[in-house]
């Protein structure tokens, strides 16, 4: 019953999009590709959709071959990142199009347009035409568009971008419920780890038309595999900062060194990187164990209800996110706070060595 | 004051514009006597001999026919030509094809002259002489390359993922073609639409050469008006007001796309 791909790879030219992915998705699963523009999200849907054949590898669909078959033959369906509807056609027939070439029969192809429409909202807009529409709107008819085909696979190609903040963050919450009853494969590309979280099911992290890792989104987002994958899925980015481990002692940067914390027993000697999420940093203590950074601020920076704090400390930039408006002047001294049961340690070369699933709060 | 001045030009150019054709206008509700006879601003003796005249003649009225027959089927023919020539300009990308796109438009370079000769020789060896389809089918040769550079333009204005979700959504290509991408794209068809008409309107040397009496186009048959009385003013400018009248309605018809379409879609 699963979506299989099978060292898929996609090269245009020279340059390589897609780099040997191997990948298994059930149905009635959620899964997120989350990484960053040109990471290779939308080749991969492409590839899935059959829009792109994959220049080797092989994609099966309840263990049948699809390499190669035409899209048109395909069970998919598919939402862009622009709003792409037929112009020339009514909201209602824009919905119904899919299901009139299936040739379902009228009074059932009225029923299904109407529960879809009522589902996002937009039954009372049937008769105009997508240029009447506002931009969530004309995204929210090609979602209709999409699932009232009931295709095996749902693919969305970073549908909330090109809406503004509030259509965003409402269509997002909606988005889960609506996936919540489906036995559809759904694939959702985002660069937003915020949306991941949010959406939940599984994620996959991709960078540079590679696959980093691949599972359950909260347990990807607590235990990255590697600094990269950490990189990619927080926001604001982490902060790594080279380190020390000698006899039981981790020297971190311009911090005193602390004793090794309860999840980091057991590791060798040697170089490595620690990383810290932004929102696991304070500016003011709270408790004796917390390792403590001088910096000097750069700039404050608010951001809805929360503000993230750049401060330099040793050469390097840090962002420390913190609930609340703040205000700090430009060169302040400050002091970053961190319990050392929240920091992720990795290798020198990028290798996630330790993490720990209590100190992961979003 | 500026204002008054910067008016008072544009209307001072109108004038000089529209002076020859309302000249015409006015020759054409004169007797050749008449237009011989006094030189006035407006016709005196007003008459309608002259239209009447092409209006019931075969010989006359004809060559708009002629010319409206040839005219037409020369735009559907580089339509239907155009419309897959162009798509595949627009959404594929093959081996030659910015040389090949290029090389069509270098065919409009070529004055039409240039291709008589092969042209005459080579409809009559195939009989096609004197034939509308003869004059429909030479005029392809500067307005096929047009009109696939102008639909190419509206196309390429169509983003590629309308295509995609037609597919995706089980159009075959066909009906995506005709029932999705002609609607979103008709401003274009239109507009080549009217550029074929115009071109293939004007141009006289073409159909001249191909043609002698069946599907002689209009602009010939006004050369005729020499006879050995002399010019027929008052008829043949009759005739010229009535070759002006399908242009002019064309015109009407696109003047809002007009400069999208000058600009080759590329606006």
């Amino acid at each position: 019953m699963s979506l299989v791909l099978d060292k898929i790879c996609k090269h245009v030219g020279n340059e390589r999009h897609i780099d040997n992915i191997s990948l298994q998705l059930e149905p009635g699963t959620f899964n997120v590709l989350l990484g960053r523009t040109l990471a290779g999200k939308t080749s991969l849907m492409r590839l899935m959709a059959g829009l792109d054949r994959p220049s080797s590898g092989r994609l099966l669909m309840k263990g049948k071959d699809l390499t190669g078959l035409p899209v048109r033959q395909r069970d998919v369906a598919m939402v862009y990142q622009q709003f792409i509807n037929y112009p020339s056609m009514t909201v209602y027939k824009n919905i119904a199009s899919p299901l009139k070439l299936a040739k379902v029969n009228k009074k059932e192809l009225d029923r299904r347009v109407r529960e879809v429409a009522e589902m996002l909202h937009i039954e009372n807009l049937l008769d105009r035409l997508p240029v009447e529409l506002s931009g969530g709107q004309q995204q929210r008819t090609a979602i209709a568009r999409a699932l009232v085909k009931d295709a095996e696979l749902l693919l969305l190609d970073e549908p909330l971008v090109n809406l503004d903040y509030k259509l965003r963050e409402e269509l997002r919450i909606e988005m889960r419920e609506i996936f919540k009853r489906r036995d559809a494969i759904v694939v959702y590309a985002t660069t937003e780890p915020l949306e991941a979280l949010t959406l939940g099911g599984n994620t996959a992290v991709m960078h540079a038309g590679q696959l980093e890792q691949f599972g359950p989104t909260v347990e990807v987002y607590q235990n990255p595999q590697s600094s990269r994958i950490a990189k990619a899925f927080s926001d604001p980015q982490i902060n790594i900062v080279p380190a020390r481990l000698v006899g039981g002692q981790l020297h971190i940067g311009t911090a005193a060194s602390i004793p090794l914390a309860q999840h980091m027993h057991g590791l060798a000697d040697g170089e490595y990187q620690v990383g810290m999420r932004a929102n696991h940093l304070r500016l003011v203590q709270k408790s004796d164990e917390d390792l403590a950074f001088a910096a000097q601020v750069e700039i404050a920076e608010i951001s809805g209800s929360e503000t993230y704090i750049h401060l330099s400390n040793a050469e390097q930039s840090w962002t420390v996110q913190l609930p609340g408006i703040h205000s700090y002047p430009m060169g302040a001294a400050a002091t970053i706070y961190i319990n050392p049961s929240q920091l992720y340690l990795f290798t020198a070369q990028g290798q996630l060595a330790a993490s720990t699933q209590t100190a992961a709060r979003i | 004051m500026i204002m008054q001045k910067r008016t008072l030009g544009l209307i001072f150019y109108f004038i000089l514009l529209l002076l020859p054709i309302y000249w015409m206008l006015n020759m054409s509700l004169r007797t050749n006597a008449d237009i011989m006879r006094v030189f006035t601003f407006y016709p005196q003796n007003l008459t309608l001999e002259n239209y009447i005249k092409i209006f019931s003649d075969p010989t006359w009225y004809s060559g708009y026919l002629n010319s409206i027959y040839y005219v037409s089927m020369n735009v559907v023919i580089s339509l239907v030509t155009a419309l897959p020539a162009a798509y595949a300009f627009s959404r594929y990308n093959f081996l030659g094809d910015k040389h090949l796109f290029f090389w069509l438009l270098t065919n409009r370079m070529a004055p039409p002259a240039v291709f008589l000769l092969p042209f005459f020789q080579l409809y009559s060896t195939f009989g096609l002489i004197d034939t509308h389809f003869a004059v429909a089918l030479s005029h392809c040769l500067f307005n096929v390359p047009l009109a696939v550079w102008v639909l190419e333009g509206f196309m390429s204005g169509v983003p590629r993922e309308i295509d995609e979700m037609a597919y995706i959504d089980g159009y075959s290509f066909p009906r995506f073609f005709l029932t999705i991408f002609m609607p979103l794209i008709r401003t274009g068809i239109g507009v080549t639409a009217f550029f074929c008409f115009m071109f293939s309107w004007v141009e006289l040397l073409l159909a001249r050469t191909l043609t002698t009496t069946e599907a002689k186009p209009i602009a010939a048959i006004m050369t005729r008006t020499v006879s050995a009385t002399g010019l027929d003013w008052g008829l043949l400018a009759a005739a010229g007001i009535l070759t002006i009248v399908p242009g002019a309605l064309v015109i009407w018809f696109v003047r809002n796309h007009l400069a999208k379409g000058f600009a080759m879609g590329r606006v």
